[in-house]
This record gives structure tokens, C-alpha cells and sequence, in this order.
């Protein structure tokens, strides 16, 4: 096969990028390491198999996780604590958790088992979870094996109905037109919730309810619709907001295959406290790692809020300190959907070069990751006409440099929620213009000292100087000077934060060894 | 006015034609009866002389079409009366100059996406530095301390920190309208706002897609801006707004 056409950038400032977004993630780990969260306390319950939910819907690992908490002994770490009380009880885990929920025994106070016998048997139940984990991710890799999946860049939807019977309608008319991805967009408040809502039955509001039972319907639905077209067809949901560890969690089990997950996004867009947001991703990463998925960041959010020319090089360093967070939980390259937008004025001159050269530089910085692209929504006006050909421009850009994800972009967008046909239109342009131009990027080459370079090592020259100034002051520091898309955050503001705890010198989580597949980033 | 206005239809490519041009989908696998179908669709709408021009299937269960049709429905232009925003546009450095010499002191204005939105490309656009399309937002007007609160504001928030500082405007911005999820936000803000006693001292601006005039003033907001709103439009009403009120005394 032919080369793709390559930019020619300064190899030294991208090492010397990596270098510096690995001391800063580095850095921020090292700060966060001596805490756990409520959070991660419940996701490490749920990996337990604690799934049960009180006859008011409440889950039972919050009732836990609160109880532990009020209780002072939180930092302990969950898991050890219901080991206890199911060996000092002699009952299962399920059962001992039934009991805890119904006020029968109070965790914090059950007899102490020998501390070594509860290691012991808080390992052997961790080892029968990841077994679970392992065994869901067996059962994906089998099917996307034998089936094979769509060719690159894969097309990739959003269904949003509110109700998940709806969105499966949807998804499977989505991928019989021939969408590689379906991604269930999350009802829009949910971020926020300190807890998963359980039940199909609930209805979302400008997305659907993100839980478990939703997830394994959907999935369900997706793996008859794979079969039938033969051909593997992903599904995505939301990893972040206050439940990010949970939802990875359930995303693993229930074979999930793409989360949204991002490093600073739940920070910077939902004020949620950024000490909580770095202890849960690093958590849920880890999980994410170890389920063999992939995640997709969210640095197309910048480019929304700030100017997507202007601040180009706070998406390329974000993207550098997403990928050295992401090693150091366990995730390797191939799992890294690093993200980024079409968003450039479609007023500016030569807007189009400039949308080329940032795809093909982030193509070639991180050349093992799935890179996925995000389409044009802030300068969509309604004129769906106009849309349809600002898209058609965005599908020349991604099928030119070799995107791997490709959101579709809509022509309604700026309107509605999609419509069948709007996907229809949308698949119909993104076909037309990926066949067409299927082979483009191998013919062309880019001008040496010519505008599209100029563009690229510009973009690049910034993030380094970006980065370098942030490993000097560190990301929190960074954050709080609105260094990202423009927002300012400081570390002991937003939401979540009573939800942080400083972990005890006896704290007990045993997927942490399990998980701890560090590498170095750089 | 001229006659012809008083008679107005849409226009192809000859006056009065009345040429529609549309597209739906049916529920319908694709064919000869789905055809039919969408023709007599587009009769029951009033059209005539329709035309399937293109039909697809979406997948087995659903067709989508486009279709031509014209219409003997017209409208009486001349008697059209909207309700309008009342101001006069201003340019930033007028209304700086408005600010000095007509209020006399910096004025405060309070933006939010509040309730479960979290869309907040429209208050950004509206109080940001950066504003939209190369206009400045609010924050860079010297005569206004502009406080962008940002996404999913709850009402409450708002207005305490309307109260503690001081704000002489409140804008929301409601993006999301999925089961009507912005018209239940838009009335709690007022109901608390009323049940303070501080809607009279405020001046109450609300903007989005789904946002015109008469949407607002039923709402109990003073005005509503809707899409392609600029900064220096929603700064011109404010000011020329509060100026209104002290001289009425309201």
C-alpha cells in the first residue's frame, strides 16, 4: 500500500511534548495518590457483584458507600469492609450487602476478622470479578473477530430519544444504512447524579439514561444486527460525571465497546471538582484498560467554547496529557480515541487548510491511536443546505488524513435532536464523499514551507510551549488560569468534592494491584 | 402598501406558484405503494400536482422522500403585526458612551444555562470576550461586569448570587427543549424570582433557538432573543431598558 502524504514535523518538540505531559500527569497522580473517592468505593462494589437496588431505587452501594462513609471507616476502602462482615458472618457477599442495606449490621461495626485472611479473600473475590471482566471482553473480541468491522474512518452515530426501546429502533436502522458505531447519548443531566438511576423504564431528557440494563439491551440489540449484516457493529457510552468509575464498571460487563472518557473534561464543562475527576479516571481507565475497550476524549469541547483557530494547540496539549493519564492507568495506545473537531469559521480564508493540517498533524503525533474526529457544530446555522455541504467538507478532511473515528456530522444540527432521515442524509454524504476520495491522501503531497505545514508547526510549537509552561506550574495551577477552552476551575471548587477521602494506612482495594499495569509514558 | 402584498404565496419561479419543496420519511417499506402513500400525504396537506421527485428506503422499514407540491394558501403580508424587542441598536462603543452618561456607573449582568441544560454555546456567545463572529461578548463592554455562571445553574444559584451581587440583569439561555424541558425551567426561575420579590428590580432577558418575543413576555420575561443574536443587540435593550424603567419610576 502507498504512504499516506506526511507533514514534516520536529520529532524533538513532539518527544519534548510527551516529556512534559508526562511530568504533569505525573505530577497530578503522585498529589491524588494518598485519596480514594465515593465513587471508586462504589465501583469497586459493583466489580464485587454488589448490583441490588432498594425498593425506593436507591443502589445498595450507595447506601453502603454512604454508611462506611458516615460511619468514618470509608477510608478502609469498601471492599475489605464487606469481606469482613461476610467471613466474621459467614454469609455470601450478596447476602452480607442485603443485610448491611437493611440496617441488620452495620459494616463499620461488625467483629474483625484476621486482617490477613480478609486480604486473602478480598483477592480470591477480586480475581472471580476480573475473571467476569476478562470473560465479557473474550465474548467481544470473538464476535468483532469473526464478523470484522467497517473500514476506517469508521462512521459513527448518536441516537438520543430519551427512551432506549426508541434509540434501538434507531440504532439498528442507523447501522443497516451502514453506521460502524452507535453511540447512546446520555440524558443530559446525568453527569451530575452522585448515583447510577436504575430500571429501562426511566425516560431521559435530551439523551437516554445511562445504566446497566440499558446498556445490555442495547447491546443485545446491536449483536443481532451484527450477526444479521455480518458485520461488528460498535456501541458507546458516556464514561464521566460523578459516576465515571461506575460506568466503567458497567460498561465492562455489559460489553460495551467505546466510552466517552476524559481526563479534565467533567472539570472543566460540569464544574465537577478536579481532585475527584483525577482519582476517578485513573480508576476507571484502569478498568477501561483491563476490559480491552476504547475511549474517546473530549477535546472537541474546547474548540466550542474557545476559538478552534486561535486555540488550536490547547486541543494538541490536552491530547498529549490525555495520553500520558491514559498509560499511566494501564491503557495502551491502540485504546486511545484521542479527540478533536472540525470547528474552524467557515468565514476564514483557506479554512479548509487549516482544518487539514491540524487532522494530518494529530494523525501522525500519535500514529497508534484510533483518532477520532468530531464534525462542525458551532458554525452550523440551521440552513440544513449549508450544512450538508460544511459536512461534505469535514468527510473530505477526515477520509484525506486517515481519521479512525468519524462522528457524523448532521445537517440539522443547531436544530434538533436528529431525525431518521437526517442520519440517512448524513450516511448518504459521508459514503459518497469517503468512496470517492478513498485513495486521495496516498496522491498528494503537502508543499514544503506551504501553508498547510506552516499551519501544522505552528499548532505544534504552541503546544509545546504550552505544555512546558504548565509541567512548570502544574495542571491543577494550569486549570484554575483557564489555560482550557477558557474556563476557569480551582481545586477545592465544584462538585463532588466531600466525595474525595483520604485513604487509611490499612486501605484495602484490591483491583488497584490487580489493574496496575503502569507504563511509562514517554 | 402595495396591492401585492396583500396576497403572498411561495415563489418558484413565477409569482403566485406557490412551489413547496419537502421532505419526510413514512414508516414504510419502499415501493410503489409507498409512493402513493407520500402523494396522498402531501394531498391531505393542501398540496397539488405533487411530485415524488426522489424516493430511498432507510432500511426495510422506512422510506424517505423528497417531494414537490404547490399550495393555493396565501397570506395577507400587509396586516402582519410582530411583536419586537423594543430598542435601538447601539454599537459597543455608543453604548459604553450610554452607560457614562445615562446610568452613571458599571451595571452588573448575571448569565446561566440553568436547570438540567448544559448547552452553553449561547450564553457564551452572548457574555464571553471572545462573543461570536468576531462580536465581542459582554465581558469586554468596560461599562458592564459581565459573570458568565455557565451550565446547569440551578434557579436557586442564580438568584442568590443575583442578589449578592448586586445584578441589574439576569439572562438565561435555554437550549435543550426536548419535552418541553425549557419552558418548566423558565417558569421555576420566575416563580422564585416572584416569591423574592425581586422580579420588578431585575431585568429579565431569556434567549435560545426556540426563543421569540411573545414566548418570553407569556413567560413573564421582559425579552427574548432567539438564534443569530448578537452581544451588542442584547447590551443596546438592557440599558435602554433599565434607562425606561427609572424614568417611569417602574
Amino acid at each position: 500500500m502507498t504512504e499516506m502524504a506526511e507533514l514534516s514535523l520536529d520529532s524533538e518538540k513532539i518527544a519534548r511534548s510527551r516529556r512534559a505531559a508526562h511530568r504533569i500527569a505525573r505530577e497530578v497522580l503522585d498529589r491524588i495518590g494518598r485519596n480514594t473517592t465515593t465513587a471508586v468505593e462504589r465501583a469497586v462494589l459493583r466489580l464485587l457483584g454488589v448490583d441490588g437496588v432498594t425498593r425506593d431505587g436507591v443502589p445498595w452501594v450507595n447506601v453502603l458507600v454512604d454508611s462506611l462513609q458516615a460511619g468514618g471507616v470509608l477510608g478502609k476502602g469498601a471492599a475489605g469492609r464487606l469481606v469482613n462482615a461476610s467471613l466474621s458472618l459467614g454469609l455470601s457477599l450478596e447476602k452480607t450487602a442485603e443485610k448491611a442495606v437493611c440496617g441488620d449490621i452495620e459494616l463499620a461495626r461488625v467483629p474483625e476478622v484476621e486482617a490477613s485472611e480478609v486480604r486473602e479473600a478480598v483477592r480470591a473475590h477480586a480475581l472471580e470479578a476480573l475473571e467476569r471482566v476478562d470473560g465479557a471482553r473474550a465474548l467481544r473480541e470473538e464476535r468483532r473477530e469473526r464478523l470484522g468491522t467497517g473500514w476506517e474512518p469508521l462512521k459513527y452515530l448518536i441516537v438520543a430519544t430519551g427512551d432506549i426501546r426508541e434509540d434501538i429502533v434507531q440504532a439498528r436502522a442507523a447501522a443497516r444504512q451502514g453506521a460502524d458505531i452507535v453511540a447512546v447519548i446520555r440524558h443530559t443531566a446525568q453527569s451530575l447524579l452522585d448515583y447510577v438511576p436504575e430500571g429501562s423504564g426511566l425516560q431521559g431528557v435530551g439523551g437516554t439514561i445511562a445504566n446497566r440494563e440499558n446498556f445490555r439491551i442495547m447491546r443485545e440489540a446491536l449483536d443481532e444486527v451484527s450477526e444479521e449484516l455480518g458485520r461488528y457493529v460498535y456501541l458507546t457510552n458516556y464514561c464521566s460525571g460523578l459516576c465515571m468509575p461506575e460506568m466503567a464498571v458497567l460498561g465492562a460487563r455489559e460489553r460495551l465497546d467505546i466510552m466517552l472518557n476524559d481526563s479534565m473534561y467533567g472539570v472543566i464543562f460540569r464544574d465537577i471538582n478536579m481532585v475527584r475527576t483525577f482519582i476517578d479516571q485513573h480508576f476507571s481507565r484502569a478498568v477501561l484498560a483491563r476490559a480491552g475497550m476504547m475511549i474517546n476524549t473530549g477535546e472537541d469541547n474546547y474548540l466550542t467554547t474557545a476559538d478552534a483557530f486561535e486555540k488550536a494547540h490547547t486541543v494538541l496539549a490536552s491530547q498529549f496529557i490525555n495520553e500520558q493519564f491514559a498509560l499511566l492507568s494501564g491503557l495502551h495506545p491502540g485504546q486511545l480515541g484521542l479527540g478533536h473537531a472540525f470547528e474552524i469559521s467557515p468565514k476564514i480564508e483557506d479554512s479548509f487548510l487549516h482544518e487539514l493540517a491540524q487532522a494530518q498533524m494529530v494523525r501522525q503525533i500519535f500514529p497508534d491511536s484510533p483518532i477520532k474526529y468530531m464534525p462542525p457544530t458551532k458554525y452550523m446555522t440551521g440552513n440544513i443546505f449549508q450544512g450538508n455541504v460544511q459536512d461534505a467538507l469535514f468527510n473530505a478532511a477526515s477520509v484525506m488524513t486517515g481519521q479512525s473515528v468519524h462522528l457524523l456530522g448532521m445537517p440539522t444540527e443547531a436544530i434538533h435532536t436528529p431525525h431518521i432521515q437526517d442520519r440517512y442524509l448524513s450516511l448518504r454524504n459521508a459514503d459518497y464523499v469517503f468512496r470517492a476520495m478513498r485513495h486521495l491522501g496516498e496522491e498528494i503531497a503537502f508543499a514544503p514551507g506551504g501553508r498547510i505545514q506552516r499551519r501544522a508547526e505552528e499548532v505544534l510549537g504552541k503546544a509545546l510551549a504550552m505544555l512546558e509552561e504548565i509541567a512548570g506550574m502544574g495542571l491543577m495551577e494550569a486549570i484554575s488560569r483557564a489555560m482550557f477552552a477558557d474556563i476557569s476551575r480551582t481545586e477545592g471548587g465544584g462538585k463532588g468534592l466531600s466525595g474525595v477521602i483520604p485513604k487509611d494506612n490499612d486501605y484495602e482495594n484490591p483491583f488497584e494491584a490487580l489493574l496496575r499495569v503502569e507504563r511509562e509514558g514517554s | 402598501m402595495k396591492k401585492e402584498l396583500r396576497v403572498v404565496a411561495p415563489y418558484g419561479d413565477t409569482p403566485g406558484d406557490g412551489a413547496v419543496q419537502m421532505s419526510f420519511t413514512l414508516p414504510v417499506p419502499v415501493g410503489d405503494e409507498a409512493r402513493h402513500a407520500a402523494l396522498i400525504l402531501a394531498g391531505k396537506m393542501g398540496f397539488q400536482d405533487s411530485k415524488v421527485v426522489f424516493m430511498e428506503g432507510i432500511d426495510e422499514a422506512f422510506t424517505f422522500f423528497v417531494v414537490y407540491g404547490r399550495t393555493r394558501e396565501s397570506v395577507d403580508f400587509a396586516s402582519i403585526r410582530v411583536h419586537k424587542v423594543e430598542y435601538e441598536a447601539m454599537e459597543p462603543e455608543e453604548i459604553h458612551r450610554f452607560i457614562q452618561e445615562r446610568i452613571g456607573r458599571k451595571i452588573v449582568v448575571l448569565g446561566a444555562c440553568i436547570g438540567s441544560d448544559a448547552h452553553t454555546v449561547g450564553i457564551d456567545a452572548i457574555l464571553n470576550m471572545k462573543g461570536y463572529d468576531m462580536h465581542k461578548g459582554l465581558e469586554s463592554y468596560p461599562g458592564i461586569r459581565a459573570l458568565n455562571l455557565g451550565a446547569q445553574v440551578p434557579c436557586e444559584v442564580l438568584v442568590a448570587r443575583a442578589r449578592e451581587e448586586k445584578a441589574d440583569a439576569l439572562l438565561v439561555s435555554q437550549v435543550v427543549t426536548q419535552r418541553n424541558s425549557h419552558l418548566e425551567n423558565l417558569t421555576r426561575l420566575i416563580e422564585i424570582l416572584e416569591a423574592d420579590g425581586m422580579s420588578e428590580d431585575l431585568v429579565l432577558v431569556v434567549g435560545g433557538p426556540r426563543i421569540t418575543p411573545e414566548l418570553a413576555k407569556e413567560l413573564g420575561y421582559d425579552a427574548g432573543f432567539g438564534p443569530g443574536t448578537l452581544p451588542e443587540q442584547v447590551a443596546s435593550y438592557l440599558v435602554q431598558e433599565m434607562v425606561r424603567r427609572r424614568n417611569t419610576g417602574g
